[in-house]
């Protein structure tokens, strides 16, 4: 592929060929397969700013229902040099550096906490990122010499968790959200920021949130220091932390 | 079908082993009963009413009936005690005393007490009436399977039944979403709960639309996807299973729920709600037994839950865990009444897909599963673990998955969905799923009995080192018990206490005089 001809400013999606725009596309209609439901199909795609539209397949996907992979070409670019990410700012470290960190520079182990709130019954996350194993061959937050981590499994409430965070003297909570039908993950982490804040916490503890429909905009709208998204290793969380208990060290 | 070459004598030890772990449990089971064992009795004799609350949710009246007893400290004697006294006192129906007292208006402690014998003959009546309902229902589901030509084998001979999830919420939008599955292949489907209904002490009413990740279990939605699907079953001309989830606080009552509404799978483990859900070990193994006892009846096939420990613990390493508790669960299931083809024993592919060689590890344990239990319906639940929103590659993981199914003579597969850790299935999800289990049943179907493993292969090999390790896990579980076992995370890596988790308070050590016909009734 020649580099040069790609127009980063007027970036488009690519199949083949530079700016071909290609995209593949697959919905159900609700409505029996037939000559009409495919024309529907068309319609719409084309309603959604695609031209050049090629109806792969149309399947029956049960009585009453068609289905569509289609290939279409979207018109429309953004200018890829003017695009700004809110993202968690943290050089990633391995778990020896964050470890001899805390030791010279914190000097105390710093207390995690990590839970999956609410009704949320899903540890996966939070297993990865807070039991010895960890996730992707990179330890758990367990692991850490300097680190004291607690999981406290599933469906434990907001009150519990901050209840446990007073006791342990916890420098940073970790909130599991996997389920979130109805948006009850933004509901529930909204809840857990009102609540610290009446306990004046939310200065004094980091709250940081993961889980596969979290991201670092998300959880800063719900209050959270940070969010991590699906696939995040435990020693990037680490990093995040340690990097933020030392910034917030030196602020004080 | 191409097996394993395993030693006999030793899957001989493990389950005598296994017997042996459940011998103390015995005990505990025959002296004590628990609130929920008491609410599915009023519930097997018809007691299905609820009472609005302030806050428009509906509270069962099994529950008020029988908290009251509790909190009078007589719930010793069995709910049916009082119960059926108050019937021959009040000379009332079931469900009209069940309303009265429900509402107050009756106080079952305030009746005169009739004999011993008389109430004893009464409930042993009313029981009995019940038990003969429980029949008549399962005769009912033996015509409708004729009908539609059912082809069910435990053994899985007729290859791998398609069996996958609805979880919308709203149980209308269930209806919708099972029938498109069913009419796309699906020969199950389940109706994922809603999140941590197993941790509520009581069953919610009626038909219900809120959910979250799932839809709640009530005998009215239970009644309501039910006869969808034998419309289905009857439009098909295909028998289409109905399955939901009996763990947790209120296990012996889904248990009677699912045998009155003519379920044909319920998800039912003796360990699963200790491990996973921290339900307190005596309350669920207390529980467990009697769900059992009704199960058995019902001709319920169960699916226990080994494959959760895959999804917390590493699936390669772990191996032998699962097989442990396979015999541990078969053992306390036959110790209710069960027998081995409605044993659904659960087990998953779940090991990291970037291991070398992994498919032959796996083509191991799914057919060492099958061997050791060949008169079981073996249950195989999909890779999950290693999923993320790479749903091309997810769904090359589930052909995988179909093909060790098929090939290892798995009797009820669970499909995998492309969009698996991103979204509840949608219609789409689980056509794709269904159209790729289909291709690879059909075109493997008869490869298993082409084939043999070689004898000192990697997957015998494989399948030798866990059964071994799982004789050694079986051998350590019988010396420290099976509570202290669990407190040293025997399973999953995770550790409960014997005193700890949730309902310990809604365990009673049982009267001398304690009335419950049905733990006799249900005995076949």
């Amino acid at each position: 592929m020649n580099k040069t001809a790609i127009k980063i400013n007027k970036l488009k999606s690519y199949g083949d060929r530079v700016d071909d725009g290609t995209v593949q596309l697959s919905f159900t209609l609700p409505v029996e397969p037939s000559p009409e439901a495919a024309e529907a199909a068309r319609l719409l795609t084309q309603k959604m700013g695609f031209d050049e539209i090629k109806i792969a397949t149309m399947e029956k996907a049960a009585d009453g229902f068609s289905f569509f992979v289609i290939y279409a070409n979207s018109k429309y670019s953004v200018d890829f040099s003017k695009i700004k990410v809110v993202k968690v700012e943290a050089k990633k470290r391995s778990r020896q550096e964050i470890d001899e960190i805390i030791e010279n520079e914190i000097g105390r182990k710093l207390v995690i906490l990590g839970a999956c709130t609410g009704f949320d019954a899903h540890t996966v996350g939070i297993d990865a990122i807070i039991n010895m194993k960890g996730f992707a061959g990179d330890y758990g937050l367990e692991r850490y010499h300097w680190i004291d981590a607690r999981n406290l499994g599933a469906q434990v409430q907001n009150e519990e968790l901050l209840r446990m965070a007073v006791l342990e003297k916890a420098d940073a909570v970790l909130v599991s959200k996997v389920v979130t039908q109805h948006n009850i993950h933004i509901s529930d982490m909204k809840d857990l920021i009102r609540n610290a804040e009446k306990m004046g916490l939310k200065n004094k503890v980091m709250f940081i949130c993961g889980g596969p429909r979290i991201s670092h905009p998300l959880a800063l709208e719900c209050g959270f220091d940070a969010g991590f998204g699906a696939g995040t290793k435990p020693s990037e969380v680490a990093s995040y932390i340690v990097e933020e208990v030392i910034k917030r060290m030196r602020s004080k | 079908m191409a097996n394993l070459v395993l030693d006999n004598k030793l899957i001989a030890s493990c389950r005598a082993s296994a017997k042996r772990i459940a011998g103390p449990i015995e005990k505990l089971i025959n002296d004590h009963t628990t609130i929920s064992i008491e609410r599915a009795a009023l519930r097997l004799i018809g007691v299905e009413g609820a009472l609005e609350q302030t806050n428009s949710q509906f509270f069962p009246e099994a529950n008020i009936i029988v908290d009251n007893l509790k909190k009078a400290d007589v719930l010793q004697q069995g709910v049916l005690y009082w119960f059926v006294n108050g019937m021959i006192q009040k000379k009332m129906a079931i469900s009209e005393l069940a309303a009265a007292v429900a509402r107050n208006k009756i106080d079952l402690l305030k009746l005169r007490e009739g004999s011993f014998a008389e109430i004893s003959s009464k409930a042993n009546e009313v029981c009995k009436e019940a038990v003969k309902k429980l029949r008549e229902v399962r005769q009912q589901r033996d015509v409708i399977r004729d009908e539609t030509g059912d082809t069910f084998d435990p053994e899985g001979r007729n290859g791998p039944l398609i069996y996958v999830i609805v979880a919308t919420g709203n149980i209308y939008d269930d209806v919708t979403q099972a029938r498109a599955a069913a009419q796309a292949g699906a020969d199950a489907i389940a109706v994922i709960r809603s999140t941590a209904q197993s941790l509520l002490d009581y069953i919610p009413h009626g038909a219900t639309t809120q959910g979250f990740g799932g839809t709640y279990a009530t005998q009215e939605n239970f009644r309501v996807m039910r006869k969808a699907l034998d419309e289905e079953s009857g439009r098909l001309h295909r028998y289409i299973r109905l399955t939901n989830y009996c763990s947790g606080l209120c296990m012996p009552e889904i248990a009677a729920l699912g045998a009155l509404e003519r379920l044909d799978f319920l998800l039912n483990d003796a360990m699963y709600g200790i491990l996973f859900r921290d339900i307190n070990m005596k309350r669920t193994l207390i529980d467990q037994h009697f769900s059992r006892k009704i199960i058995a009846l019902a001709r319920i096939v169960i699916h226990t839950g080994e494959d959760n420990y895959l999804t917390t613990a590493d699936a390669i390493k772990n191996g032998h865990q699962v097989l442990a508790s396979q015999f541990i669960n078969e053992c306390l299931a036959i110790n209710a009444g069960m027998s081995e083809e409605f044993l659904g024993l659960g087990h998953a592919q779940e090991m990291n897909p970037e291991h070398p060689d992994v498919f032959l590890l796996e083509i191991a344990r799914a057919q060492m599963t099958r061997d050791i239990f060949p008169r079981s319906p073996i249950k195989f639940m999909p890779p999950t673990r290693y999923k993320c929103g790479d749903i091309f590659y997810s769904h090359l993981m589930d052909a995988m998955f179909n093909f060790v199914g098929v090939l290892t003579g798995q009797t009820i597969q669970l499909l995998g969905m492309p969009t698996e850790a991103m979204h509840t299935p949608l219609l789409q999800d689980r056509w794709m799923s269904i159209k790729n289990a289909k291709y690879i049943f059909n075109g493997a179907k008869g490869l298993g009995k082409e084939i043999c493993f070689k004898e000192n292969g990697v997957i015998n090999e494989w399948a030798r080192k866990v059964l071994s390790d799982t004789a050694a896990l079986l051998a350590i579980i019988e010396e420290k018990g099976l509570f202290k076992a669990i407190e040293e995370k025997a399973f999953a890596e995770i550790s409960r206490l014997e005193t700890g988790g949730k309902g310990l308070d809604g365990v009673i050590k049982k009267h001398a005089n304690y009335m419950n016909p049905f733990t006799e009734l249900l005995n076949e």
